[in-house]
């Protein structure tokens, strides 16, 4: 029952929360670069206007992938914190992540395509270190369900800190910040025009963005798994400086190449991630 | 423990010779018409009588058939040594750097000789439990349907390849000839059968791979042979090695001795490693990539490899806590990372497809090594979603192939747009191999949990290999479903022949994947709950997984009913499209129709260095592992 | 004002403008004018754009990559004229291969004149625009069709 609760309390609440992270995120690395910054709503605002426009698309299988991205990625985060499987919940995202690509995909367009490479690339990056992060879990807390790792006593930080680093670390790709940010940007235009969301508009760019901000909010509940039992205020604020961390990353760093993210991701992923659970492992023995 | 009534212990036998009968027939007869009449039946038939053994005795107890026929053991030990002979009667072809091969047969046919010599007996010639039977409904099913397809694909495949003499009567036979054998793989529960039924598949490989008798094709034949060669000695040995020490050599009694059969079963083991082309024999598979279509098909989906994993699957409950079953399952968990990063840099769709055969035995092997209850229900999950899916595959990119005259996954642009119906089945096929909630992903889950209870590591190897997996698949399928960037040549219709086959399998992947609950709940858990005495894996997660099964059919049907409306806009070129369409740009010489390629990444993840690490990391640990069992 | 105007996208576009007028728009990014206070985002994608930002006047290498950004913007759309060059061809007008400002190939909705075009001016330009925006997504103003014919 209260997994249901959870659930929807993630369907429902997630997109005002990662609407205003998003907004939160735009004022504060307009303060870093010396500028004021849009109102705290205004990422609310440009989906509403994404919504209110005509769609133009070059296949309509761009709607059903942007979509479906959407649609798995509420699964996802519903799973998640519904206190259900983590395992699957990774599965669901890397799925929600294959839509997507597929979207940009499907146009057949250079830069989008372009742009769906590079997604890929980001995905093969952090997909071991998420899988490695789930498997921490399960050894740390002996249950890969997420209430049971919840309701553990003792903080997963402390049994995994490798991994909760690593995690971080893929976390910067997985929010598309700098300097991993290789498929499509926040920022002002650049060399890929808008990559991977280059050939999505209108409404089916607002299901993007609502999915990412799904996203957002999955990966920070993620985050705040690993400091839960710190209690409640010192986990969230725990996330909250995670975050800042992020965007700090973002507007100080240029962007590396797809060589520098994929290699570094699975050295980190080996050296923080794999190296703490073997070391979890053996030292139970 | 033993039969009811007559039949169903004929069936089993039945099941064996009746392929050979197509065979024969198929040996003689010429035209067309007749073929396609005596395939069909033969397949029909074939199909047929394996799901109505599987019927009977899915459920229950498995069918233990005890007799003892000294002659039909002599004939079979004859049929074994005449089949080492012919083998060696062929090495007559090599070039002077294949001088092992016959050595290795010599070896192995004297090994079978001191076997006969030591006079193998068992009670219990033919045994069939649940896994048997899994396996017989693959052969019999996917390996029939192959067979249905071969016959428009050969006629195709002459006519595009005129200096490849017609052998076709020899081709159908060795179709026919190899579904006998495997059935008998699965059925024999005397070693000696198995190891006698394990060399015709060899042979029958080795003369399909060589179908086409050209200097490439007649190098790789050898190179399998040669391989398969290595296991075949190592199976011998096994078997000798039970005989010196008076031990049966009954597999249901070796798989159920625990650890005193552990040195036999390493050495089957090793066998099923090179049969199922595990680093360092995978070469052969990528080799016998030469034959035509449905070879490779049969070879990948339903027999020769999925011969390699039952033996090791069969000995999960030896390896189970084992250091030598785990070091053997490190072999499966590496050679799944190595052949999944070797399969990014390919962009021919076969060596895709053999790549990602190679990594998904692997896979099984690493389940069979570790051999718990969970991972030995995901490897035999694993062998039913990969037979079909991968024979689908297979058979779809030998259509598009005969159409296109290309296999190469940049040419498959567009196929969604342009060949709907091939396309879908394509697709069918890609998300069943690596994509939540489909077959594989089920399986690769119960994979994670269960190999991350004994060790991390095998955990960590397959965290690490899943992801150029989902890269390699998901960049091919993006291929498809893109709107052509270019006008493609108009492709053809399938014959029904093909439709035939292909459909099916398209079915068959989709309930395998709709019903797997009900596979796990019929086939994998009884079998479980007798190997592991009452361990029960339930399929965990079936009601999400249902769930987003449901979800997505339910974004299918509202896609279809409630297609998006609004204006169509030409992609973006910089604002400098060309054409009515604006399907092409203003460059400096002219009218340019941008192209984009995939990536294939080779200077990274350069194929050579990749597998000849997995190679030596394979080799290591198999050396290991005998001194392990030997020590 | 209604939510098309509280989420301006733009596309810059440079006709064949002497780049006087484009460093003016860049300008309006940095911190002294900070035009994201708005909620305006420099899309560099026309599919992503609800404004068509022209500096330059149309000549005979750009004109159809004008059009085709033009009908590569999902509807509702505005166009502004940013500068001298862009609203009449300016001190270009007379060259062999000018065709005249941006009004001789799409229908431009906000002229702001000025050689060059200031930040401020800009602003103002793009504000009026917004007016002009917001009309449209009621159906109160002309639209066009792709290639700039007035839609009926
Ligand atoms: S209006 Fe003046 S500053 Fe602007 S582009 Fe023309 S000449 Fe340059």
């Amino acid at each position: 029952m209260t997994g249901l609760v959870g659930a929807v309390a993630f369907v429902v609440l997630a997109p005002v929360v990662g609407g205003l992270i998003a907004g939160l995120d735009r004022i504060l690395s307009a303060r870093l670069q010396a500028r004021v910054g849009p109102p705290v709503l205004q990422p609310f605002w440009d989906v509403l206007k994404l919504l209110s426009k005509r769609r133009a698309l070059v296949t309509v299988f761009q709607e059903y992938y942007a979509g479906c991205f959407l649609l798995f990625a509420i699964v996802a985060g519903a799973i998640f914190f519904g206190g259900g499987d983590l395992l699957l919940t990774v599965f669901s995202l890397a799925l929600a992540g294959v839509f997507l690509v597929l979207g940009a995909y499907a146009p057949n367009s250079p830069y989008s395509t372009i742009g769906a490479e590079r997604e890929l690339l980001q995905m093969m990056a952090y997909e071991p270190m998420l899988l490695i992060a789930a498997l921490g879990c399960f050894m740390a807390t002996g249950s890969f369900h997420v209430d049971a790792i919840y309701a553990h006593p003792t903080a997963l930080v402390g049994r995994l800190p490798g991994v909760f680093l690593g995690l971080l670390f893929v976390l910067t790709i997985k929010l598309r910040k700098s300097p991993f940010d290789l498929s499509a940007s926040h920022h002002a235009h650049q060399e890929l025009v808008r990559g991977l969301t280059t050939e999505f508009s209108g409404p089916t760019l607002a299901l993007v963005e609502v999915g990412h901000w799904y996203e957002t909010v999955l990966l920070l509940g993620l985050v705040y798994l690993f400091l839960a039992a710190l209690g409640p205020w010192v986990a969230l604020a725990g996330v909250v400086v995670v975050y800042a961390l992020e965007v700090l990353a973002d507007n100080i760093f240029a962007r590396l190449t797809w060589r520098v993210t994929v290699a570094s991701a699975w050295t980190v992923a080996a050296i923080l991630g794999a190296t703490n659970l073997l070391a979890v492992h053996y030292l139970k023995q | 423990m033993t039969n009811d009534n007559g039949l169903s212990y004929l069936l089993p036998g039945i099941l064996i010779v009746l392929p050979l009968v197509p065979a024969l027939l198929l040996a003689v007869v010429r035209g067309q018409a007749m073929r396609s009449a005596v395939v069909w039946t033969g397949a029909l038939a074939v199909a047929a009588g394996s799901v109505w053994l599987a019927a009977g005795h899915l459920s229950g107890p498995p069918l233990a058939l005890a007799f003892d026929l000294p002659w039909l053991d002599r004939a079979v030990a004859g049929a074994g040594l005449l089949v080492s002979l012919y083998m060696l009667f062929a090495c007559r072809g090599i070039v002077k750097r294949e001088w092992w091969i016959p050595v290795l047969i010599v070896a192995q046919t004297v090994v079978m000789v001191l076997v006969e010599v030591a006079g193998p007996r068992a009670e219990r010639p033919i045994v069939i439990d649940q896994l048997s039977l899994v396996m017989a409904l693959i052969i019999g099913i996917v390996g029939g349907l192959i067979c249905i397809y071969a016959l428009t694909y050969m006629e195709d495949y002459h006519r595009h390849h005129p200096e490849v003499s017609d052998r076709k009567p020899l081709f159908f036979f060795l179709l026919f000839a190899f579904l006998s054998a495997m059935f008998g793989i699965v059925f024999s529960n005397h070693l000696g059968w198995m190891h006698c039924c394990w060399e015709v598949t060899t042979l029958c490989s080795f003369l399909l791979i060589g179908y086409s008798r050209t200097e490439e094709a007649r190098r790789n034949a050898f190179r399998a042979m040669g391989f398969n060669a290595v296991g075949g000695l190592s199976f011998g040995v096994a078997i000798w090695w039970q005989l010196h020490n008076g031990r049966a050599i009954e597999l249901d009694s070796m798989a159920a001795m625990g650890s005193a059969a552990l040195v036999p079963a390493v050495l089957i083991g090793f066998a099923g490693l090179t049969k199922s082309a595990q680093l360092p024999f995978s070469s052969w598979l990528l080799g016998a990539m030469v034959a035509p279509t449905p070879v490779s098909a049969l070879l990948h989906s339903s027999t020769m490899v999925k011969a390699g994993v039952f033996a090791v699957l069969k000995f999960a409950p030896v390896f189970h806590g084992h250091t030598a079953g785990y070091l053997i399952a490190l072999v499966g968990g590496a050679t799944f990372l190595a052949t999944s990063l070797a399969a990014i840099s390919m962009s021919n769709a076969k060596l895709v497809l053999a790549y990602s055969t190679i990594a998904n035995l692997g896979l099984v092997v690493a389940c069979a090594g570790v051999g718990s209850p969970e991972a030995v229900w995901a490897g035999m999950m694993l062998i039913i979603f990969h037979a079909i899916s991968k024979g689908l595959l297979f058979l779809a990119v030998g259509a598009v192939e005969h159409r296109t005259g290309s296999r190469d996954i940049e040419d498959m642009e567009g196929l969604l747009a342009t060949r709907r119906a091939l396309g879908i089945v394509m697709i069918v096929g890609i998300i069943g191999m690596f994509l939540a909630p489909f077959g594989m992903l089920v399986a690769k889950w119960t994979c994670l949990k269960a190999f991350v209870e004994v060790n991390p590591l095998l955990a960590i190897l397959l965290a690490y290999g899943s992801a150029p997996t989902l890269f390699f698949w998901t960049k091919w399928l993006g291929k498809v479903i893109s709107v052509p960037g270019a006008a493609r040549p108009a492709v053809g219709p399938l014959s029904a022949n093909e439709w035939a086959a292909v459909g099916t399998l398209a079915v068959l992947t989709v309930c395998a994947c709709v019903l797997f609950p009900l596979v796990s709940d019929y086939a994998v858990a009884p079998y479980l709950a007798r190997q592991y005495a009452g361990a029960m894996v339930a399929p965990a997660g079936v009601g999400i997984m249902a769930l987003m099964l449901g979800l997505l059919v339910l974004a299918i049907m509202a896609f279809i009913f409630y297609p998006p409306r609004g204006q169509v806009s030409a992609r973006y070129l910089a604002g400098a499209n060309m054409g009515a369409a604006g399907n092409t740009f203003r460059g400096p010489l002219g009218e340019v129709t941008p192209a984009s390629r995939n990536y294939y990444l080779m200077g990274f993840f350069p194929e050579g260095k990749i597998i000849l690490g997995g190679s030596l990391a394979s080799i290591a640990l198999m050396i290991v592992a005998l001194a392990a069992v030997l020590r | 004002m209604g939510i098309m105007s509280k989420s301006p996208w733009i596309l810059h576009y440079d006709g064949s403008s002497c780049n006087g007028c484009d460093i003016e728009v860049l300008a309006c990014l940095t911190p002294l004018y900070d035009v994201e206070r708005f909620g305006i985002v420099n899309t560099g994608n026309p599919k992503h754009a609800d404004i068509l930002l022209i500096t330059g006047a149309v000549n005979e290498q750009n004109k159809e990559v004008v059009t085709n950004l033009y009908a590569q913007m999902p509807d509702p759309k505005v166009v502004v004229a940013l500068g001298t060059c862009a609203t009449s061809g300016g001190i270009f007008r007379e060259c062999y291969n000018v065709q005249g400002g941006i009004d001789t190939t799409i229908p431009v909705d906000v002229y702001v004149p000025g050689c060059a075009v200031r930040p401020e001016a800009i602003i103002e330009g793009v504000v009026k625009a917004l007016g002009v925006l917001e009309l449209r997504a009621a159906g109160k103003a002309q639209t066009h069709t792709p290639t700039g014919k007035v839609k009926a």
